[in-house]
């Protein structure tokens, strides 16, 4: 509750900080806008064409419908990583031995290119929700799974000793000492999870479904509506924005106050 | 009658022997001192006694009611301020927050620190500072008995005193008992009641030296006097050659 307030409190102060993010932002329109007039319409639809277009699309329920879609498989998706890649993380950690078996298994996982994923999930599932759900979650886990592990794994030995010492009872071993040190690396992995759970859910969708954000993206390209397709791409990345640094960077400025 | 009592004790690191037949009893209201070179076994004999590790052979019996440890280095959870960190203990024995945090700004304010230094991060303290808050938090929650691992050495002349007469006064009133590990003879003279000489390789204790007078009492010269004397004995020489060399 307090860090809720905090969090609020110090809002303001952190948007106006905003203000060069803006600049560049603004800078890489202008930059869109000359490359529009060099190569043609066709090409490079106009900022103002796009944004024309993506407020129509707004108005659109059929539109609207497929954005919910894709937002309720990315969450699902990425909500399963977390719960799952978070508490295997922990487990993990907290075992040597587990750490240990994990860390080939992390590796295949990392290094197996999603689209071979992808690909995969289309032969075991078919065309739908369950080929989306499963590429999202296999490519967020590895994310949130080492960040938790690691998290777990660089627990500071010196501050157990003094945990022990105090006879600190199991729930303030847990929220005092254990929690805030993992949660410094569990975190920012959540972040990079959604980041990573919010690309792959649009290219699964490209390739394995009818609808969705990324269905709508076939679409556009099969008709060669670039305009369309451009809007699509400013709703997903700036959905990403929104959640990135309007809900979560502010929590983690305030989780993360004690950090030098 | 409360009292910690180590017999027979032996300690190993896989093969190396760190520690070997250690007896002494610490009772009640005592300061006995651990003094040696570094590296022979001091800061594990702590950890046996406080229950920090375990006792393979020989035992190490406490008795009493209520223990707290302060460490060489501060150890404090650089997540929680300077009041949140010095209440650590007492609301792990279970005392309510309001009550913790008034004797935690109580006791911060009689080791030095400011109210300005309340709501600071470890992060944002000194080195100094960080000593005073682990030492805050060893002593608020008035332990009955005391182990301090060589909390002094990274401070500067001043706070040392500072630490050390507020641990005097507490001795004098007999509200305290204290397992002290040094590698200073001067400051084991000035708090103790008897001394233990641990000679390393592996640590055993070859002699035993006993102070009568007060600790309130005992000013520069005696410290001093005393040291001079306990400086000519062969055991002493020849423990801390080792270190000198
Ligand atoms: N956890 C440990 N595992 C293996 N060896 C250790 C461990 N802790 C200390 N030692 C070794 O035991 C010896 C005594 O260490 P210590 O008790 O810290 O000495 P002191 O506190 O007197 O400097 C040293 O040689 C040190 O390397
Ligand atoms: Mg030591």
């Amino acid at each position: 509750m307090k860090f809720t307030l905090k969090i609020l409190k110090d809002f303001p102060a952190y948007l106006w900080s905003g203000w060069g993010a803006i600049a560049s932002i603004l800078l890489f329109i202008a930059l869109w806008d000359m490359g529009n007039q060099i190569y043609g319409n066709l090409v490079l639809p106009s900022p103002l064409e796009t944004f024309q277009t993506l407020i129509a699309m707004l108005g659109d329920e059929s539109v609207i419908a497929e954005i919910k879609t894709t937002l309720y498989r990315a969450s699902i998706g990425f909500g399963i990583s977390l719960v799952v890649g978070t508490t295997f993380g922990l487990l993990a950690g907290f075992f040597a031995t587990a750490s240990m078996m994990s860390r080939p298994i992390v590796t295949i996982l990392v290094g197996m290119p999603p689209i071979a994923w992808i690909v995969l999930a289309m032969i075991w599932f078919g065309m739908g929700d369950e080929t989306v759900i499963f590429t999202v979650i296999v490519a967020s886990f590895p994310i949130i799974f080492v960040g938790s592990l690691q998290g777990t794994r660089t627990l500071d030995g010196d501050l157990k000793e003094m945990a022990r010492s105090f006879k600190l009872p199991w729930h303030m071993k847990f929220f005092d000492v254990y929690f805030p040190h993992i949660f410094s690396y569990v975190f920012p992995a959540w972040v990079s999870g959604l980041g990573m759970a919010w690309k792959i859910v649009v290219m699964a969708e490209l390739l394995a479904t009818s609808d969705g954000i990324g269905a709508s993206l076939a679409v556009a390209r099969s008709q060669l509506d670039t305009p369309t397709a451009l809007a699509l791409v400013v709703i997903m990345i700036s959905s990403l924005m929104f959640v990135e640094y309007i809900i979560l960077e502010p929590i983690k400025r305030e989780v993360e106050l004690w950090r030098s | 009658m409360e009292k910690l009592e180590v017999k027979n004790l032996n300690h190993h690191f896989g093969f190396t022997e760190i520690l070997r037949d250690i007896n002494f009893t610490l009772n009640k209201g005592q300061v006995l001192s651990v003094v040696g070179p570094s590296g022979g076994g001091k800061t594990t004999l702590l950890h046996l006694c406080a229950g920090l590790l375990d006792v393979e052979e020989g035992s190490a019996t406490n008795t009493f009611v209520s223990s707290s440890f302060a460490f060489q280095d501060a150890r404090l959870l650089p997540w929680k301020n300077v009041i949140d960190n010095i209440a650590l203990g007492l609301l792990a024995a279970g005392e309510k927050k309001r009550v913790a945090i008034e004797k935690s700004k109580k006791i911060a304010l009689e080791f030095g620190l400011e109210e300005d230094d309340f709501d600071k991060f470890p992060k944002d303290l000194s080195g100094g500072m960080r000593q005073r808050v682990s030492f805050a938090r060893a002593l608020v929650v008035k332990p009955s008995l005391l182990f301090l691992d060589e909390p002094f050495s990274a401070l500067d002349i001043g706070l040392k005193k500072e630490l050390q007469s507020i641990l005097i006064e507490m001795i004098s009133k007999k509200e305290i008992s204290i397992l002290f590990i040094t590698h200073d003879l001067m400051e084991a003279i000035r708090l103790s009641d008897e001394i233990l000489l641990l000679k390393a390789d592996p640590g055993h204790i070859v002699k035993k030296f006993s102070y009568d007078l007060a600790q309130n009492q005992r000013d520069d010269e005696y410290v001093y006097a005393q040291s001079a004397k306990i400086l000519q004995d062969k055991e002493i020489i020849t423990t801390f050659e080792l270190e000198i060399k």
